[in-house]
């Protein structure tokens, strides 16, 4: 996982890398939130300034998209699947265990800081439901146990 | 001795352990001194029966599955590389019946070939669509498409030549080639499939495309919930750019065109297709009005073709083997082959290329196998969560676009995902308004707020609150979203809101006599 803090000087060096791109601005900013793990706050008043926007306007398409995250995550984060496929195979009964299990809802981290937990709309593994994403990674064919085992073991 | 062994790494493989075989086969042959010949696919779509190992035999390839990593010793003591027998052992995947009723013509590559090789693409009939597209003037390959009965498979059905002949008729000196790969339609994962099992044939499409319409730039737009897709697709375009089929002279002709693969940020609203070129241009993903179409001021305000993954990937098809060829498969205006993709409770989950016809009976009951919790099926919903949800008493609709519209539905992007006896339709209904609220852009009101209202009185109705009073609201505000939302996330949200209510009135409270009336 990217390191939570975040260095103006990397942030403008992201921002000079992609600038110059044809529709600059999500590019910049999931690179952003690749090398900090969201998106710094401080960032926006020099996003608008290479892209020549106003913060507001920044502001606006940072908080449009749902991926963008507005603190740190914790060292690992979990995306759930709540849409329908999964549904259909116990994905609310899951995402109810697994906020239990974590003792933390949608978006939020657990107490030590381990785990963020984020909801998400298909993974495209609807044929393996219920499925979730682990940093990354793709399971499918999820029960509460298996649930279980897999965050035990990313939060050791 | 060596022995070539096939395993996918399709996400959906990798979800259920594809890596972790990998890795113990590997390890496991180390230790026989056996040299492995390991190629990486993508699946065939037969999940259920994900991760499925093939080796390749004198009888062709054997396939076993599902594959668990302890497995692996077993499988090889029975004699594995050789096609030996074991309880896991399939036979040949071409026979198994969900594969053999199929019509593999978009995804007659996919799990068989290694996605970003360029050889193994043209020894399985890549690029022949393609060299034919150069040898063709741009307006006759336009008409191929447009003979070819081709309806954009993204969800709206309209004619993909019709929209390339509009392109290519708009002057311009900058247009543009738009991949929709945002495919937010829980249920569905074609696009997802191709772009990581045989990402060469979006990319021929495309290329294709562009030669037809005059355009030298081309974007694939991914969902960011699809990183396997983004890495596959960014490999296999700079594989086609080292063998010359994308750049300054596509294939040694005098045509230059690219691809950039860009990602999405988690709106769901963004696969609208103005909104994902508002997206690609760096703004909020906002609907736009429309006129003018994309084809006259798309990307950047220039002529642009905007099409889905599987419209562009079905194009190569079409012209190596001609538009006659394609249309002949199909019925009334649906014509040629729809890769639907069978989710959720199912026994048998995966995707079922076959030409447009079979009905929703035959494709649950028959093709997926009926429920995987062995339950009775109750409810199917097709088409995404804009998609309207059926009862087994509609089990007869054909696989058509018309014939789902008939019926108060849409295939959309053809997913079906299937749900069991103990389904809470009420529960789906409210969802359904609930996430309209969540993913609306905003720009109109009826989707904006009424999707929100739509929630809180469905959750009223749930709480046995003047239900009929409520369920009247309902109405009233599923027909203000029709008429006033400006796209269909609000427009069509109604429709899974109102089918569970006309066909399960008993999950709201509702005597069934009353709503059925209605
Ligand atoms: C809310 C909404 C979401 C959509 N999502 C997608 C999508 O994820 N993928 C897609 O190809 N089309 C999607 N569409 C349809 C596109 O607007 C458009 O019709 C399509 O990209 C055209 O390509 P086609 O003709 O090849 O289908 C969506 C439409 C709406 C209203
Ligand atoms: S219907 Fe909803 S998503 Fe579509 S343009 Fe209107 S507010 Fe935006
Ligand atoms: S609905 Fe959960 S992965 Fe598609």
């Amino acid at each position: 996982m990217p390191s939570p803090s975040w260095s103006k000087e990397r942030a403008e060096a992201i921002i000079e890398a992609h600038r110059r791109r044809e529709g600059a601005a999500l590019p910049i900013l999931h690179a952003l939130q690749e090398a900090f793990g969201y998106v710094p706050e401080d960032t926006v008043p020099l996003i608008a300034e290479a892209l020549n926007l106003t913060r507001a306007e920044v502001h606006g398409i940072v908080t449009f998209y749902h991926d963008f995250r507005h603190a740190p995550p914790g060292r690992h984060v979990l995306k759930l699947c709540r849409a329908e496929a999964c549904q259909s195979m116990g994905g609310d009964a899951l995402a109810e265990a697994a906020q239990a299990r974590l003792q933390a809802g949608w978006g939020e981290t657990t107490g030590d800081g381990s785990l963020t937990l984020e909801p998400v709309y298909c993974l495209g593994l609807c044929a393996c439901a219920p499925a979730a994403m682990l940093d990354g990674k793709p399971v499918g064919r999820l029960d509460a146990k298996r649930l279980a085992a897999l965050v035990d073991g990313a939060r050791r | 001795m060596t022995a070539r062994v096939y395993i996918p790494a399709d996400s959906g493989a990798l979800a259920v352990g594809a890596d972790e075989v990998a890795t113990a086969l590997v390890a496991a042959a180390r230790r026989r001194n056996v040299v492995l010949d390991l190629v990486r696919t993508g699946s065939r779509g037969l999940y259920w029966l994900e991760p499925m190992v093939e080796v390749e035999t004198k009888a062709g390839r054997i396939a076993y599955g599902p594959v668990g990593a302890d497995d692996v010793e077993g499988l090889l003591d029975a004699g594995l590389l050789q096609g030996g027998g074991h309880a896991l052992r399939i036979g040949r995947p071409e026979e198994v019946p969900f594969l053999k009723r199929q019509t593999r013509l978009t995804f007659a590559r996919c799990g068989i070939t290694d996605p970003l090789s360029i050889a193994d693409y043209r020894a399985h009939g890549g690029f022949v669509g393609l060299e034919r597209a150069l040898a063709l003037a741009p307006a006759a390959i336009v008409e191929e498409v447009v003979q070819s009965g081709l309806r954009g498979r993204g969800g709206a059905g309209f004619p993909t030549g019709i929209k390339w002949r509009t392109v290519l008729q708009t002057d311009g000196a900058q247009k543009y080639i738009v991949c929709n790969a945002d495919e937010g339609d829980s249920g569905t994962f074609a696009d997802r499939m191709i772009m990581e099992g045989d990402p060469l044939v979006l990319i021929e499409g495309m290329a294709i495309a562009g030669i037809a319409t005059g355009a030298s730039k081309g974007y694939v737009y991914i969902r960011s919930e699809y990183p396997h897709a983004v890495a596959a697709m960014a490999a296999a375009v700079a594989a086609a750019r080292r063998e010359g089929y994308l750049g300054p002279a596509v294939a040694g002709s005098a045509h230059p065109f690219d691809i950039e693969i860009r990602v999405g940020a988690g709106a769901y609203v963004c696969g609208e297709e103005t909104a994902l070129l508002d997206s690609l241009e760096g703004k909020r993903g906002m609907v736009r009005a429309k006129p003018p179409l994309p084809a006259h001021r798309g990307l950047f305000g220039k002529p642009t073709v905007i099409n889905n993954v599987i419209s562009f990937a079905s194009v190569p098809i079409i012209l190596s083997s001609g538009a006659a060829f394609y249309r002949d498969f199909g019925m009334g205006r649906s014509r040629g082959t729809m890769p639907i993709q069978l989710a959720g409770n199912v026994k048998r989950g995966g995707l079922f290329e076959a030409a447009f016809g079979l009905t929703l009976g035959e494709l649950v009951d028959d093709i997926a196998g009926g429920t995987a919790s062995g339950r009775p099926v109750r409810a199917v919903q097709v088409g995404g969560p804009l998609g309207a949800y059926f009862p087994r008493a509609l089990f007869d609709t054909p696989f058509d676009y018309e014939a789902f519209t008939a019926r108060d539905g849409l295939i959309g992007h053809g997913g079906i995902v299937v749900f069991d006896d103990t389904v809470d339709m009420a529960r789906q209904a409210r969802f359904a308004m609930e996430f309209c609220a969540v993913e609306s852009c905003g720009k109109c009101t009826p989707c904006r707020i009424g999707s929100t209202r739509g929630a809180e009185v469905i959750d009223r109705i749930r709480g046995g609150e003047e239900r009929e009073a409520n369920i009247a609201l309902v109405e009233d505000l599923c027909n203000t979203m029709k008429l006033g939302s400006l796209c269909a996330l609000g427009g069509f949200t109604p429709y899974p809101v109102m089918s569970a209510l006309k066909h399960f009135p008993e999950d709201f409270g509702a005597s069934p006599r009353l709503a059925a009336a209605e």
